[in-house]
């Protein structure tokens, strides 16, 4: 259309470029942001000036095969892609491989400004991460509305990691508000950020830079249909980060999906040990580790406000007691002859310290540990730990190999 | 129920005197730390604070110190590890057991 006698031959088609710039199947792991950056930049520096004509090309880049871009919004600064805010099997697929840390760090979309609905000058601009799941969240709640949605580089982290990172931050906000040339498409000077970007974002310095007025939404997306048609009010509730039980429940995958590769060497290890030794590592074992494992990576997280005391190590340590306990009645200890107490005794130092440790892991998915507080409970959690689990399995290992 | 962390740990600092009591900390707050009374800013709940630095950042007066950090065991092990500071290593290609 115009845009051909605008510019030039190697810009003749600027969706061909598009594809190009972005190739489904490898993407291109943190240069996405800076080709898009660069090529857009440079594209209307070299071609069109100021000119009005240039408006057709695209803002953000992307690929039209997305299944969640149903269609295109012409601005005065260029075509932005809009968004559906329906979910599909592929991104409810995504988010399932996601939580259980497959190909995690590769979901996410290129940075730049999608639309929602019709937005015109006037609607609300919402900040968000490039964390495909976080913009899926965020996507899904905004049916029925007019809406602009700036996508920062986070390199797809999640707006609160990114934001402790500050990735998610003052400087790659007043960028990315230069390169979509938020001022011509919103004249109204107001963002909408979620408020757990605000620990890398600096409210006042953002709008020094730029004019644009930082407005903190609510912590959750479910709420900011709310917040939108409330005229921007934040109540209170909105503003508090719970961690319920199903907060805490979706982070367990992870969790376990991280202790597979140590499990499998621990296993290698009792295997070869089993052709030496006295007492063989069986069954019992191999399900006393995994109990222990499983105490600390799930039931602790999901049991967590319930189990007395406050230090995660140590809460992890008590239900892994329990369990040791149980495995060892289980395995016959004091009525069966063959069950040894030395070996009862190293199961129960090393078995409550492996649920110890992996609870203590799990500071890191929770929203209310401070960096300080989880200093404190390591130094006086971990050296207890090494130590109780080195004594530990050096009983169980007499066990093993003397039979005593 | 409430989950509640250690106990007179955390690094927040309020100065009152440059406080203006303009209210943009509560607005940031996760957990409910600050509160305005009679126009001045009050720390209220202090072991709530999970020192993620938002007030600090967002305080146009700089009247709040905070040293801002990640309650996160996985990081503070990997900081001991390298001997850098502890941070989410939620970029690094190879690391899946990342904290969040
Ligand atoms: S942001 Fe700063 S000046 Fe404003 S109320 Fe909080 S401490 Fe006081
Ligand atoms: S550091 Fe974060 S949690 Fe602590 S008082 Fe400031 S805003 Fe609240």
């Amino acid at each position: 259309m115009e845009n051909k006698s605008c510019c030039g031959s190697d810009n003749s088609d600027p969706k061909a470029k598009v594809i190009k710039v972005k190739p489904k199947v490898k993407v291109p792991k943190v240069k996405v942001p800076n080709i898009e950056g660069v090529s857009s930049a440079e594209k209307n520096r070299s071609c069109c000036g100021g000119s009005q004509k240039c408006s057709i090309d695209p803002i953000t880049q992307y690929d039209k095969k997305d299944h969640w871009i149903i269609g295109e919004v012409k601005t005065v600064s260029g075509i932005v892609p809009r968004v559906s805010t329906q979910l599909v099997i592929s991104d409810i697929f995504g988010a399932w491989k996601a939580r259980w840390g497959i190909n995690r760090m590769n979901y996410k979309i290129n940075p730049g400004i999608y639309a929602v609905g019709n937005p015109d000058k006037d609607s609300p601009v919402l900040v968000t991460a490039n964390y495909k799941l976080t913009f899926d969240t965020l996507r899904r709640e905004l049916s029925d509305l007019n809406a602009w949605i700036l996508v920062l580089d986070t390199k797809g982290i999640n707006v609160w990691c990114a934001a402790g990172k500050g990735t998610f931050g003052t400087k790659e906000l007043v960028s990315r508000i230069g390169k979509t040339r938020l001022h011509d498409i919103a004249t109204h000077r107001t963002l909408i950020l979620p408020q757990l970007g605000a620990p890398g974002v600096s409210a006042h310095e953002v709008e020094k830079q730029t004019g644009f007025k930082v407005i903190y939404g609510p912590v959750r997306a479910a709420d900011i249909k709310e917040f939108i048609n409330s005229g921007m009010k934040v109540t209170g509730e909105m503003r508090t980060v719970k961690f319920n039980l199903i907060d805490r429940l979706v982070l367990t995958p992870m969790e376990l999906v991280g202790t597979f590769k140590v499990s499998l060497i621990i296993f290698g290890i009792l295997f070869l040990l089993n052709l030496v030794t006295a007492n063989p590592f069986g069954i019992y074992d191999f399900y006393g580790y995994g109990g222990a494992l499983i105490t600390g990576c799930v039931i602790t997280p999901v049991l967590l406000p319930w189990i007395p005391g406050r230090a995660f190590a140590w809460k992890g340590w008590l239900l892994g007691l329990i369990w040791a306990a149980v495995i060892n009645v289980l395995s016959g200890w004091t009525v069966s002859p063959t069950f040894s107490f030395i070996r009862g005794l190293g199961y129960l130092l090393v078995l409550p310290c492996i649920s110890a440790f992996y609870a203590m892991n799990f500071t890191g998915s929770s929203t209310y540990t401070s960096f300080s507080g989880v200093l404190k409970e390591m130094k006086i959690a971990v050296p207890v730990i090494a130590v109780s689990i080195i004594i530990g399995t050096i009983l169980i290992l007499l066990n093993g190999f003397l039979g005593i | 129920m409430k989950n509640r962390y250690l106990k007179n740990v955390v690094t927040l600092k309020l100065d009152s005197n440059k406080c203006t009591g303009c209210g943009r900390c509560i607005e940031v707050c996760p957990h409910k730390v600050f509160e305005l009374q009679n126009r001045k800013l009050r720390i209220i709940n202090k072991d709530g604070c999970m020192e993620c630095g938002a007030c600090a950042k967002n305080c146009p007066f700089a009247a709040i110190e905070v040293k801002p950090g990640v309650g996160c065991a996985y990081a503070i092990i990997m900081g001991w590890l390298t001997g850098s500071e502890p941070s989410c290593d939620c970029s690094g290609s190879s690391n899946s057991n990342g904290c969040c």
